[in-house]
């Protein structure tokens, strides 16, 4: 018989007993559902987890030093400082060239300066951090109030929540408002004093305003990389910053240590990769190029150990349920075979093969298993979302942010429909071969 | 005058010393025993005798539904009992029909999807199957109603449909298991005009088990006398000629 016909045919045959096949496929359904359910809950954890670390920036980030920083001024013994006289300053080069390495995503220093900040007529002190374009992913700015800096060169800021309180309560009026960065700038000696002295590396500082529009208030506080923007309160975009050239807290290293440079050299770069496992050899082409590199072990290799496991006990818990459901199906099935004897003598005396008998209670094992399949992964996804639901209402309670801790993704609902039906096929090994093996006579004598 | 054969002389069927026992416990039970009977092409033959004569258990030999404990049944040079179980069913399947006493139509489906169910079976074209099932029907003259269920039917009705389920694949024999058991005598001689029209229509080659002796002997060719498994006799009827059968019983039920 063609597949359509036994398929018809199948689909018949569950209708007739509609409501024990109903609550077949419903067992199988729901053994589906916690399967998907506790798988869901698996993979959901796991991609939060995983997210929050990898926006974190810290296991995806490479921190760069010139070799002698490292060292510090009169560190070790004076042969070891004469042997390597030419340690690479970390300058302008230096960032271009390891821009360009492969698989770095972005390279950029750290920029941060304690100031004074006037709004409303009023002067508060803060912390000011450039924040690199690639931090809007890094998940601190969603939820903010605003909106992220619009071009990475608009004079613009966005507040931590903590300071913004403190420049007004009502910290959504505060978007829209302008305030004023005074700042201190660097500017080279020579150029200052215009007697053409070669440059010693000191620097003078000019006293400088900076009009900056606020856009947006963020609760969490961003954090990128190490040494990141954790204490900054006041937020601008990064190439703002370098065109500030603020007076930095390091600089007074930088007036101490022997430069051997009249270029200005960062005092270190932060480098983001595509993804953690590529830390480690990037790290290892950034020292070769002849600076220092220092980044975090890959946390998340073990994470995701750790994860395999527990997925794998929960999909234990869930395929127990999936057990019980399969000998619902060998259950119905060999009642139905004893209930269409009669049917199956009939169809064997109009020529039908053992094998389309066979084939009929399979296909009718599988419809079941296949729409058990689909619904069960409808409950599954369901059930992800209540929980969801009910933490994220647990989570406002305790003013904490809502997280998805669920997720369904396509690999889990082809898989769990994939497992049902396989699991139903299984099931209805047993009842199809013995409807095949039904003797025709002793069948048509049944009644 | 016996009914014509096929042109190659070819019997139907040819039994030769069939014997089928069933195991009960310690004892043997020769349901068949020793029975030898060719069927010529064409022929209406009723097998008679009392309940456990044997003569339903030979039925299902010829029909392919049971194998013999011994001997041989031959039909288009094939022996039966040397056939695959696939070959067996592509023979119940291609060249035999079956009608029974108690129609044995499936209640769910409607009288066309059981007369379309043999043509599933035998994987005919979609496109072909109504016509198919069309001209079955018509030939039963059940052209109506054929979208209601057998149990909206009258007994007749159902062992029309029965026949044109047991005719839709175009058989070479038509196998009836006591298909008047369970209808009254107007009706029951109605379905025999029926099977001796069809018979001769569509030179077909059919083997009834009755226990009602006047119906055989108005309607088969020739009758064989079945009892304890043994086939007792063969006679010859001297029914008419298949064309000469009155009509008036068939025409009632039909249009």
């Amino acid at each position: 018989m063609k597949l359509r016909d036994m398929t018809e045919l199948a689909v018949r045959n569950l209708r007739e007993a509609i409501l024990r096949n109903s609550l077949t496929t419903l067992g199988v359904a729901v053994g589906v559902a916690s399967l998907v359910a506790m798988l869901s809950l698996g993979v959901g954890l796991q991609q939060l987890a995983s997210s929050r670390l990898a926006k974190s920036g810290l296991f995806d980030s490479i921190f760069v030093t010139p070799k002698t920083n490292l060292r510090g001024p009169g560190a070790g013994p004076p042969a070891t400082r004469a042997a390597a006289p030419k340690a690479r300053p970390l300058d302008e080069a230096a960032r271009v060239e390891i821009t360009k390495l492969p698989n770095v995503i972005e390279v950029y220093p750290q920029i941060r300066f304690f100031t004074e900040v006037r709004f409303d007529g009023k002067p508060f002190a803060t912390m000011v951090a450039g924040m690199p374009e690639s931090s809007k992913q890094s998940g601190a700015f969603d939820g903010m109030q605003g909106a992220f800096f619009s071009s990475p060169n608009a004079d613009e800021a966005i507040l931590q929540i903590e300071f913004a309180k403190e420049l007004n309560p009502q910290t959504a009026q505060l978007i829209g408002k302008e305030l004023v960065l005074r700042y201190a700038e660097r500017q080279s000696l020579p150029s200052e004093t215009g007697d053409g002295a070669p440059n010693s590396g000191g620097f003078s500082v000019v006293p400088k305003e900076k009009h900056l529009r606020i856009v947006g208030v963020v609760e969490t506080e961003p954090a990128s990389g190490f040494g990141g923007f954790g204490s900054g309160r006041l937020l601008i975009p990064l190439p703002v910053a370098e065109t500030l050239r603020a007076a930095q807290v390091n600089d007074l290293r930088d007036v101490l240590r022997d430069t051997s440079s009249d270029k200005p050299a960062y005092a270190s770069l932060t480098v983001r990769v595509k993804s953690p496992s590529l830390v480690d050899a990037t790290e290892a082409k950034i020292k070769q190029l002849g600076f220092g590199a220092f980044s975090l072990l890959d946390a998340s290799k073990s994470m995701r150990i750790f994860f395999s496991v527990f997925d794998l006990l929960l999909g234990i818990f869930g395929s127990l349920a999936l057990a019980v459901a399969t000998l619902g199906i060998i259950n119905t099935l060999v009642m139905a075979i004893l209930e269409r004897r009669r049917e199956i003598g009939v169809l064997k005396a109009l020529g039908a093969a053992d094998s389309d008998v066979k084939q009929l209670f399979f296909v009718e094992a599988g419809v079941m298993g296949l729409a058990g399949g689909v619904l069960g992964v409808f409950f599954g996804w369901l059930i992800g979302q209540a929980l969801t639901l009910g933490t994220n209402i647990y989570l406002k309670r305790q003013d904490l942010p809502g997280v998805e801790i669920s997720a369904v993704p396509w690999w889990l609902i082809a898989g769990a429909i994939g497992f049902a039906l396989l699991v139903s096929l299984i099931a209805g090994l047993y009842p199809a071969s013995r409807a095949a093996k039904l003797n025709p006579v002793d069948a048509l004598r049944y009644e | 005058m016996p009914p014509s054969t096929t042109a190659t002389g070819l019997p139907a069927l040819r039994i030769d010393h069939v014997s089928r026992h069933y195991r009960m416990g310690e004892s043997s039970i020769r349901a068949v025993d020793d029975v030898s009977l060719v069927v010529p092409a064409g022929e209406f033959l009723a097998l008679l005798g009392s309940s456990g004569s044997g003569k339903s258990t030979l039925l299902n030999l010829m029909a392919g539904l049971d194998r013999p404990t011994s001997g041989s049944i031959v039909s288009e040079g094939r022996n039966l009992a040397e056939l695959s179980p696939l070959e067996l069913a592509r023979y119940r399947r291609n060249t035999v029909g079956m009608v029974f006493q108690s129609f044995n139509l499936l209640p769910r489906m409607t009288l066309e999807e059981n007369v379309e169910l043999p043509l599933r079976l035998a994987e005919v074209e979609r496109g072909e199957r109504a016509a198919r099932v069309q001209e079955a029907l018509e030939r039963v003259r059940l052209a109506k109603r054929t979208g209601h269920r057998p149990s909206e039917l009258s007994g007749g009705e159902q062992q029309r449909t029965a026949i044109a389920r047991a005719l839709v694949n175009r058989p070479k024999i038509l196998f009836a298991d006591e298909p008047t058991g369970n209808l009254d005598s107007a009706t029951g001689e109605a379905i025999l005009a029926l099977l001796r029209e069809i018979q001769s229509t569509m030179d077909m080659t059919i083997v009834m088990v009755t226990h009602e002796r006047h119906l055989a002997e108005r309607f088969a060719d020739r009758l064989a006398t079945m009892g304890d498994g043994k086939l007792l006799s063969t006679a010859a009827t001297g029914a008419p000629a298949s064309t000469q059968v009155p009509t008036q019983a068939t025409t009632g039920a039909g249009q």
